[in-house]
């Protein structure tokens, strides 16, 4: 039986790309909310929550309103890039993103506040900005935590299935991701090449989720200081 | 010179009652410290000056600077506040070397004196043998030292440190204090010392500021403040007082006597300038200006009959503890011989007693 290797790169490079910008995003946003007063925080933390919990066809609805060529933003995109976002690869990137960064940005979120804020206050006391705190005091204290995160994101990533569906399509060679292709598999009644692409992709979950576990202990935690 | 004029409201929630802050207070140059017990808002006092907490009400001026205002809305960063602060558990960064601490905090040094700098204090604080390693391969002295020394690298304009001692054993401690007095005398950096143990005003303090519920109730020398309490409040804190409820029963200037009630016994005291007949007080007397017999017969001149509950024998004298939380220390009394008699008068002097 030959196998189409193209639904696996892709699903990688999907992956890749949508955790690179999650980080930039997600940590971002988790250390304002972790880290600044303001009003509506709690309405920030439950609007990037609300992908976590819709139902992915859901979503994916919302961003092919907001993404298609007839939305400004689809026509922004079109006019800067030459094409349509939706149904490209790129699309299948964007889908990835919103699957991900909520759990990247709650799991974020935990670790900041989880770093002993008195590590955050000697660094001010001591004349550090707080650019220069996040990246040389935070960041680095909560460095294991956040690399579990990512993992976590990634293997999200890897994993969506809807949200892609709705708005990057099923277009075998183009968009089609691995999850996709399973289904496609399946319901094509190929259950032999379904079966290998499911074990795959298991197996890619399972050692990205044993590198997380292992990142997650952090030796810096506040349990060890004293 | 530090001068603290703020008022701050934290309002009841889930576990805490709420409390109002309001205190007082300036400290020049040697050692303060703020004294009083858990909850009293000196550590919320401290972390108002340097800049984790915003007052809701007043401001604070360190030397010429206004660091809070509430009226014109100055509010300045940490970082603008040039305080150095030593943390309850040091704070030192886990991910660092000693070394790398300290430089972190000498960012603002130029770069051609930072290293000489980094490694004149890692010398000054007898860390040079320990300089590459992390904060969890150092001792507790070795600790305390690096935060001190890395609180003072940026020539800060005044030291605050929150309960340094807590939780330290007493050779730890005696270290502590030696660091400190070195740092005072070599640096001349005020310092702003919280603690809730009153051996500490004594081992360290210029000046002492009792803070009880929010407020500042008394200043003054250690010594003094020890040995005149303003308050009934001041010399329970102190725990070294015995305060007998008493109610004024006769004055007499001209002979320098009072009479005093204490439950159904008449005590004879000095005369109490600005008090009334029919006041009630506090008369504060110290263990040791007690004595006390075991009872047989009727209670003397300035006796009171009261029931033994508790013999400690301490390394220079024996305390015993009566009902109504009253306690005597004498020298060359033998507890063993005593722990079974049950009524004792004790004798009070009739000069030298404070009603508060």
């Amino acid at each position: 039986m030959a196998i189409d290797w193209f639904p696996l790169w892709l699903s990688l490079r999907v992956a890749v790309i949508s955790t690179l910008l999650a980080s930039v995003v997600g940590l971002w946003l988790a250390w304002v909310l972790a880290n600044s007063k303001f009003r509506g925080k709690e309405a920030l933390d439950a609007a990037v929550t609300l992908p976590l919990v819709l139902p992915p066809t859901v979503l994916g609805y919302y961003l092919l309103v907001l993404l298609g060529r007839s939305s400004p933003v689809g026509h922004l995109y079109e006019s800067l890039f030459g094409g349509p976002l939706v149904f490209t690869w790129q699309a299948a990137v964007v889908a990835a993103l919103f699957h991900a960064t909520p759990l990247l940005i709650k799991s974020a979120r935990a670790a900041f506040e989880s770093v002993d804020h008195s590590y955050e206050r000697a660094a001010r006391t001591l004349g550090a900005s707080e650019l220069r705190l996040f990246w040389t005091v935070t960041l680095p204290l909560a460095r294991r935590s956040i690399f579990a995160a990512a993992a976590l994101a990634f293997a999200r990533s890897l994993g969506d299935f809807g949200i892609t569906l709705m708005i990057a399509g099923n277009i075998p060679g183009r968009t089609q991701t691995m999850a996709i292709a399973i289904y496609d598999a399946v319901e094509s009644g190929n259950g032999a090449l379904a079966r290998v692409l499911v074990i795959i992709i298991s197996a890619v979950a399972l050692v990205i989720l044993a590198l997380a576990n292992r990142f997650a202990a952090n030796p810096f935690g506040p349990r060890q200081t004293l | 010179m530090i001068a603290v004029r703020i008022r701050k409201k934290l309002p009841p929630g889930p576990g805490s009652a709420g409390f109002s802050l309001e205190i007082d207070l300036q400290a020049g140059a040697g050692v303060t410290v703020l004294f009083g017990p858990s909850g009293a808002g000196k550590s919320l006092t401290l972390d108002s000056i340097a800049g984790f907490v915003r007052p809701d009400e007043g401001r604070i001026l360190l030397d010429d600077q206004i660091l809070f205002d509430a009226e014109s809305g100055v509010h300045l960063s940490p970082q603008a506040r040039h305080c150095g602060y030593v943390f309850q558990n040091y704070a030192l960064f886990p991910h660092m070397t000693l070394r790398k601490n300290l430089e972190f905090a000498a960012e603002r040094i130029p770069r051609l004196e930072r290293h000489r700098k980094v490694t004149e204090m890692i010398e000054r604080f007898r860390l040079s043998d320990v300089s590459g390693r992390r904060p969890l391969q150092l001792s507790g002295g070795q600790k305390q030292r690096c935060s001190i020394a890395r609180a003072l690298i940026g020539s800060p304009r005044i030291l605050l440190l929150d309960e340094p001692a807590r939780g330290l054993d007493a050779p730890l401690r005696a270290e502590l204090y030696a660091t400190l007095r070195q740092v005072r005398a070599d640096f001349g950096t005020p310092i702003l010392l919280v603690t809730h143990d009153f051996n500490e005003c004594f081992e360290l303090a210029d000046e002492m500021a009792v803070v009880k519920d929010g407020r500042v109730v008394q200043t003054g020398a250690p010594k003094k403040v020890y040995e005149q309490p303003g308050s009934a409040d001041v010399a329970r804190l102190f725990g070294a007082y015995n305060l007998v409820p008493v109610e004024i029963r006769a004055l007499d200037p001209g002979r320098n006597s009072s009479r005093l009630r204490y439950r159904d016994f008449d005590l004879a005291g000095p005369y109490f300038p600005g008090r009334l007949i029919g006041d009630h007080g506090w008369l504060c007397v110290r263990p040791e200006q007690l004595s006390a017999v075991p009872q047989n017969g009727k209670p003397g001149l300035n006796q009171v009959a009261a029931a033994l509950i508790r013999v400690v024998d301490k390394p220079q004298s024996t305390r015993l503890e009566f009902a109504d939380d009253i306690a005597v220390e004498m020298p060359g009394l033998e507890a063993s011989t005593h722990r079974h008699i049950k009524d004792w008068l004790i004798e009070f002097p009739q000069h030298n007693l404070k009603l508060l």
